[in-house]
């Protein structure tokens, strides 16, 4: 104690500057669940390459391959529920988006790039066309978004085992399966697309005023509208963002096993990504939203996914696990726990100051 | 101001000293307030006079911060509404808060039901209930029909008798007229007289002036958090009452120096100008004219129409009817977006609903507005924006001049220069303002004041509209004067004019006196 007290190193500043995030629990709890499995087997961790192919292999690479779609609906949703909205339709979108592109493939049944890339624009082209009924009932019509979206998750789901007349169609389309199984410098091209796809995203939000009015409208419709913001382009747009990234998210979970099952794919997926948006800092009550939160958030959840498997946790326990997990970092994030968090910071630090002969 | 009690000595409620503040405006400073039993009592002010706050603090939804509160004799300490309640305090929103679905009855009994040996009897819980409306006079209500079948002033009945189901001392009526018409209110007011007739103590608020010269039997007015005076009703005129209530202030104002008279205008065609502008239920026919550089003072009560008419203007409310010319040309303003195009600029009386966005920064909050007249994807550079933060920061001396912080962490005087700020950005032709100065401490408002007077000086034409007359006065060239949602005239400033020549306006229009 006798030297004087320094300035912080650069190091401190930058966790002390992470403390102040809203996410931070997410990130400690990221790094639990990766000690615990570390705990039982300490390799873990390790990264293998397949010296053949360049691949790269190992349960941080699974993690990661699997966060890919929650990650598409995830960062979707944030946008939606900044504008005090609700996005209840993803998981059906999905199925619509797998459904239509499997059905197109197993017709056409050539196996060529061309096939896949149709398939992809179909999927995307049908995904956008829901999202675009979402955001005018919501922002035109006036219907509750949560209203809306539910009506849009079961006419989704009913959708989508119309186009496959009810069967878990199945196409074989090499360039398709790529998108899930391949690789682009040892990563998976799931998660590549994924990283790209919220690269851009995050930079048509932060780079232009959109973020600016999504915020405004979240936090106070009134002021926005009086402010001269139109909400109705930017409500519908926010929807279409939202059904076209789980329409790519569809396309991740049917490519990997060129299967859609209609009553499976993307089921409660909608409840993954609300819980990676609340995991991720962003209040249900619209407004201020951050994407970074909400990736990690999509990171906890699927690290959470593989760590049950990986802890052989029997499957009938696995929700109830899930639940406690998420529960306690909802938990340690509310601003009642985090306001006794700091009185407890504050008393420790003037309690030490106390201590300090004057 | 001889403010004497009636007859029976001991008042039920009385509040000493009370002082309420709230982050950077004092809501009440060492409120006495008296209620007696069998009275019927106004509390009378302009917005945010503090009539709600001391309402709130008396039926604990507030804490005090100093001062006591005694009921019926017993000091009280308040830590929620039902301390309140077993107090003996009951309260009718303005807004009716009873249950659409459930029947008369049972929304009369809610929390009271008449208990049997196997859980609620129904039969004795309407006869309960028909006995509390029975008291009312309201024998002739079915306590079996659903509420949603009766009408809304008899719906705020009910609320009554609900309220009286659990033998209150104290009934709080929180502007409870303002959505009946004539005869229904003439049905409450039998009510009110039948309850006060009983002994219990009425504490009414409304903002109309002959419904509280017919109802009540004292009054205390209140301004910025001060009671200004308690008076026997019948013994107050009502001119007195309005200077009351919208003061004088003859503070750091004085600063700005006399009144401006009109300045010669060659005769010009105005910047803006509409005739027969109009909204159903909002405001009846007004013709309304501003030439660059003047400033229109709006003059009325609450509740006049002065902010209906600022909302028409802007298109926040879409007009009726009314021909519009702006620099002209006909122009149509139908919604803000269309309004901000065309160079019109609207500052809402409501800061925290319509104004500011609270989460966000200082510097999101000014350009918000030029930033949406861009669109999305033409944002504002991070040095256009610093510009934006730097000049009105500056110009409008906001305090912390911190354009990083989130705008609801600055006292109400500096949100409303944010406010100003974010409007005078969009570089408008036609500024109008609605309360600039409410509910800030007095050096903001001189500064504000000045600026407004530096804005129309440069060529911008203003609407100012204001409670306080005598700030409508001072600043306005040409004053337009509203009662009751209508026009009933215009006056053209001069050293003759004064808020007292208004108030009088006011008050003979109409009451036949």
């Amino acid at each position: 104690m006798s030297t004087p007290v320094s300035r912080p190193s650069a190091a401190i500043r930058v966790i002390s500057g992470l403390f102040h995030q809203p996410y931070v629990w997410a990130i400690v709890a990221l790094l639990l669940l990766l000690v615990v499995n570390l705990t039982k087997n300490p390799a873990y961790l390790g990264v293998s390459v397949n010296a053949a192919t360049g691949n790269l292999s190992g349960n941080v690479i699974d993690i990661l391959r699997a966060s890919a779609p929650i990650m598409m609906i995830a960062v979707g949703m944030t946008l939606v529920i900044a504008t005090r909205g609700i996005d209840l339709s993803v998981g059906s979108v999905m199925a619509v988006a797998g459904a239509v592109s499997m059905e197109f493939m197993r017709n056409t049944g050539t196996g060529s790039f061309g096939t896949a890339a149709v398939a992809v624009l179909l999927a995307l082209g049908i995904s956008a066309l829901l999202g675009t009924l979402n955001g005018i009932l919501v922002s035109i019509v006036g219907l509750q978004p949560f209203i809306t979206t539910l009506v849009m998750m079961l006419a989704g789901r009913g959708l989508a085992k119309v186009i496959t007349s009810g069967q878990n169609t199945s196409a074989t389309n090499e360039p398709f399966r790529w998108i899930a199984n391949g690789t682009i410098l040892g990563f998976p091209v799931v998660f590549v697309i994924a990283v790209l796809i919220v690269a851009v995203l995050a930079a048509l939000v932060r780079r232009t005023a959109l973020g600016l009015m999504i915020e405004s409208i979240g936090i106070n419709p009134k002021a926005a509208r009086m402010a001269g913001i139109r909400p109705v382009g930017i409500l519908i747009s926010v929807y279409i963002v939202s059904a076209v990234l789980a329409g790519v998210a569809g396309i991740f979970s049917t490519a990997s096993v060129m299967t859609v099952e209609v009553a499976k794919t993307g089921m409660t997926a909608e409840m993954d990504a609300i819980l990676a948006v609340v995991i991720g800092g962003t209040s249900l009550a619209g407004g201020k939203f951050s994407l970074t939160g909400s990736i990690i958030g999509a990171l906890l959840i699927a690290t959470l996914d593989k760590t049950i498997v990986y802890m052989s946790i029997p499957s009938s326990a696995t929700p109830a696990f899930k639940a406690v997990v998420i529960v306690i970092i909802c938990l340690l994030q509310s601003p009642r726990v985090r306001s006794m968090f700091n009185r407890r910071r504050t008393r420790v630090i003037t309690a030490r100051k106390e201590t300090v002969p004057a | 101001m001889a403010a004497t009690a009636p007859a029976v000595a001991e008042p039920i409620v009385e509040m000493e000293n009370i002082s309420i503040e709230f982050p950077g405006v004092k809501a009440l400073q060492n409120v006495n307030f008296r209620l007696f039993p069998g009275e019927v009592h106004t509390l009378m002010g302009e917005n945010g006079a503090g009539k709600s706050t001391l309402i709130k603090a008396l039926t604990g939804v507030y804490k005090i911060d100093s001062g006591t509160i005694t009921v019926g004799g017993v000091p009280r300490r308040f830590a929620g509404t039902a301390d309140a309640q077993s107090a003996g305090i009951s309260t009718v929103y303005q807004e009716v808060n009873l249950c659409d679905n459930l029947t008369v009855g049972e929304n009369v009994m809610l929390g009271h039901e008449v208990r049997g040996p196997v859980g609620i009897n129904w039969r004795k819980t309407h006869e309960a209930a028909h006995e509390a409306l029975i008291r009312l006079g309201l024998g002739d209500l079915d306590p079996k029909q659903p509420l949603s079948s009766i009408s809304l002033a008899l719906q705020q009945l009910v609320a009554i008798s609900r309220a009286m189901v659990t033998d209150s001392t104290v009934l709080i009526l929180d502007e409870p007229t303002s959505s009946l018409d004539a005869n229904e209110v003439e049905g409450l007011f039998t009510v009110i007289r039948r309850l006060r007739d009983e002994g219990v103590a009425i504490l009414f608020v409304s903002h109309f002036l002959d419904q509280v010269y017919a109802i009540s039997d004292r009054l205390t007015v209140l301004r910025n958090g001060v009671v200004v005076g308690e008076h026997r009703t019948a013994a107050l005129p009502r001119n007195q009452l309005i200077s009351e209530m919208i003061g004088k202030d003859v503070d750091a104002l004085n600063s700005l120096g006399s009144q401006r008279s009109r300045a010669a205008r060659s005769g010009g065609t105005p910047y803006y100008s509409a005739k027969d502008l109009t909204r159903k239920g909002s405001i009846e026919p007004v013709d309304i004219e501003v030439h660059a550089g003047e400033v229109v003072g709006l003059a009325g009560l609450l509740g006049s129409g002065r902010t209906e008419l600022g909302r028409l203007i802007y298109g926040a409310d879409k007009p009726d009817a009314g021909v519009v010319t702006i620099d002209g040309k006909t122009a149509e303003v139908t919604s803000p977006v269309g309004a901000l195009a065309r160079k019109i600029a609207f500052s809402t009386e409501n800061r925290r609903d319509e104004g500011i966005v609270g989460d966000l920064t200082v510097r999101e909050n000014l350009v918000l507005a030029v930033q949406a007249r861009r669109g999305w994807a033409r944002p504002l550079s991070r040095r256009e924006q610093a510009a934006i933060c730097d000049k009105y920061l500056v110009e409008l001396n906001v305090r912390p001049a911190d354009p990083e912080r989130a705008v609801r962490d600055l006292s109400g005087g500096n949100q409303q220069k944010v406010l100003l700020g974010r409007w005078l950005a969009t570089q408008p032709e036609l500024l109008i303002l609605d309360e600039p100065t409410r509910g800030i401490d007095v050096g903001a408002k001189a500064e504000i004041q000045e600026t407004i007077v530096a804005l129309a000086d440069d060529g911008m034409s203003v609407i100012f509209i204001s409670s306080e007359l005598e700030e409508v006065v001072r600043l306005s060239e040409r004053i337009i004067v509203l009662k009751d949602r209508r026009k009933i005239g215009e006056i053209v400033n001069g050293p003759d004019v004064t808020a007292e020549a208004i108030v009088d306006l006011i008050a003979s229009e109409g009451s036949g006196a």
